[in-house]
């Protein structure tokens, strides 16, 4: 029996390992004839050309998981402080079962939403060559689906603070709400970090939503107005848009870089995910 | 009696009773808690005594369903009045289980008046080893102030908790059993401490162990359930009369060790 457990808990690691070494095996010819260091630094994919540089699409994934992020995280911290600190059960009742519906959504239904609602919205800002597909219309998209990840695991790690906190916050005079911002969310600190470095994860391994609102040309992201922020409105495509758009085609050495691609996708959320495992742990022991 | 009578009464109930939705749980109680004294609560487990000490800060409040008749004064204004902020202010707790913030050391103990307006650095760090002297814990921290409360062992824990407590100057503090997780020596401390402290606060301590109430306290109140599990107080008195000539024959059952 314990022979039985034990395989089918190594066949996880197994699994990582063989995806791994399967992925990088296809890709070293890519890595061998173009270089590593040129694929990641150059930000021209031009296939026919046997150019294949990702840095534009590293650029692309970055940039929408950062705007991701930065709607995602807000909404999905409210929402977990509302339910864990503040909403009646009948409300929590009709929001958390709503939450674990968003999560079951298919990701092409999402796509589907942000091309007929989030994509004409965004459009009507005026900026030169504002299409509506780009950045922001993929950010937001994206928001919504790493929400209920984030929220979930934030909530959990609220609900897990100490009761005596809250007690001895409250019992100096504290209001609800300084008991919630100066110590239960500090001390929940650790748990929210890991749920957004989760969604993290989740967002830069997103594909299809991403290749219905993105645009998915290969462009480096830049500013169209003199606002900074209007890269946001720039066209881009993702590590994983690469993959999806072009691996049906693709033969030699543009497959190969295709599978580069992939592996390049799985470091860095390996990257991620160990630095979520690390800042827990940083603040489990501060 | 005779000083009884001469004492300032703090905080008092006048026919206070509490109900968990239609659950009494205390039933109309009168207590004076004296200014400048130690008040034990004694009695068995579910008496009410956590709960009625948990009335005089309106902690009750945060459960839901709860309905209270009758009223509670702090300095003869009723406390379901103020605004609770305030109220909380003047009648501090220390609870049963240390809880210090996962903070510092520094900022567990300015938690209190940071909130209430102190920002100046200089001021807070006046404050803050003004309270840890009260609370008898300077001499063991003060070269460790940057480090987690969470570091410190028990005892310093709930010294740390009560230096919290009265740095934002309380008139009350209440103790919820607060040396029922720590070991004799710690005890001892904390026992030594609140004597130290009723110079300057009026203090209610609810406790399990007699003894300590025997030791600390100026006045006890004994408290018993009635045959429908609600709380009533059998007397208060002076703590030597209540030890040893106590009025109601309950309260000598409960200390003689008859029952409890």
């Amino acid at each position: 029996m314990k022979t039985i457990l034990m395989i089918s808990a190594l066949a996880s690691v197994l699994i990582v390992l063989l995806i791994f070494l399967f992925t990088t095996k296809e890709a070293m010819p890519a890595f061998r004839e173009i270089g590593v260091w040129k694929m990641l630094s150059d930000t021209t994919w031009r296939p026919g050309n046997n150019q294949f540089g990702i840095l534009a699409m590293i650029a692309g994934s970055g940039l929408v998981t950062l705007g991701a992020v930065v709607i995602g995280v807000p909404l999905a911290l409210g929402t977990a402080v509302f339910l864990s600190e503040i909403a009646p059960g009948w409300i929590a009742g009709i929001v958390r079962p709503s939450i674990e519906l968003l999560a079951g959504i298919p990701s092409v239904v999402y796509g589907l939403f942000g091309m007929v609602v989030l994509v004409p919205l965004v459009r009507t800002i005026p900026a030169p060559g504002n299409a509506g597909y780009g950045l922001l219309s993929a950010s937001i998209v994206l928001a919504v689906m790493v929400l209920p990840t984030i929220a979930n695991i934030s909530e959990f790690a609220i609900r897990s603070v100490p009761g005596g906190y809250k007690e001895g916050s409250l019992a100096l005079g504290a209001t609800k709400w300084e008991t919630i911002s100066r110590v239960i969310i500090p001390a929940a600190k650790p748990g929210i970090v890991g749920a957004v470095v989760l969604g993290l994860g989740r967002a830069l391994g997103e594909t299809i939503a991403m290749i219905m609102v993105i645009g998915n040309s290969v462009i480096l992201p830049a500013a169209v107005t003199n606002n900074p922020l209007s890269i946001f409105l720039s066209r881009a495509r993702t590590l994983t848009g690469n993959i999806a758009v072009e691996i049906s085609y693709a033969t030699g050495i543009h497959e190969s870089a295709l599978f580069a691609t992939g592996v390049v996708l799985f470091i860095l959320i390996m990257i991620v995910n160990s630095s979520a495992r690390f800042l827990m742990k940083m603040g489990a022991n501060s | 009696m005779e000083t009884e009578r001469t004492e300032n009464t703090r905080m008092m109930t006048e026919n206070f009773s509490l109900f968990y939705g239609s659950f009494k749980a205390l039933n109309n109680i009168t207590i004076k808690i004296p200014a400048n004294r130690i008040t034990a609560f004694i009695g068995p487990s579910g008496c009410g005594k956590s709960t009625l000490l948990r009335s005089f800060n309106r902690m009750n409040d945060l459960i839901p369903g709860v309905i209270t008749t009758g009223a509670v004064f702090l300095d003869g204004g009723d406390v379901a009045r103020e605004d609770v902020v305030q109220l909380r202010k003047k009648v501090g707790m220390v609870f049963q289980r240390p809880n210090p913030f996962p903070k510092s050391i520094f900022d567990n103990v300015a938690y209190g008046p940071r909130l209430h307006g102190t920002k100046n650095r200089s001021d807070l760090a006046v404050l803050v080893e003004k309270s840890l002297k009260r609370a008898a814990l300077w001499e063991e921290v003060r070269d460790d102030l940057h480090k987690s409360g969470m570091s410190l062992s028990g005892g310093q824990q709930q010294r740390l908790c009560i230096a919290r407590a009265i740095a934002i100057e309380p008139e009350v503090i209440l103790m919820d059993e607060p040396a029922s997780a720590l070991d004799p020596v710690a005890t001892l401390k904390i026992e030594e401490l609140m004597n130290e402290l009723k110079k300057n606060y009026t203090i209610a301590i609810v406790t399990h162990n007699m003894q300590q109430a025997g030791r600390v306290s100026d006045y006890t109140a004994f408290m018993l359930t009635d045959e429908k599990r609600a709380g009533n107080l059998i007397e208060i008195g002076p703590t030597k009369q209540i030890f040893t000539t106590p009025s109601d024959s309950r309260t000598e059952d409960y200390i003689s060790g008859r029952f409890g």
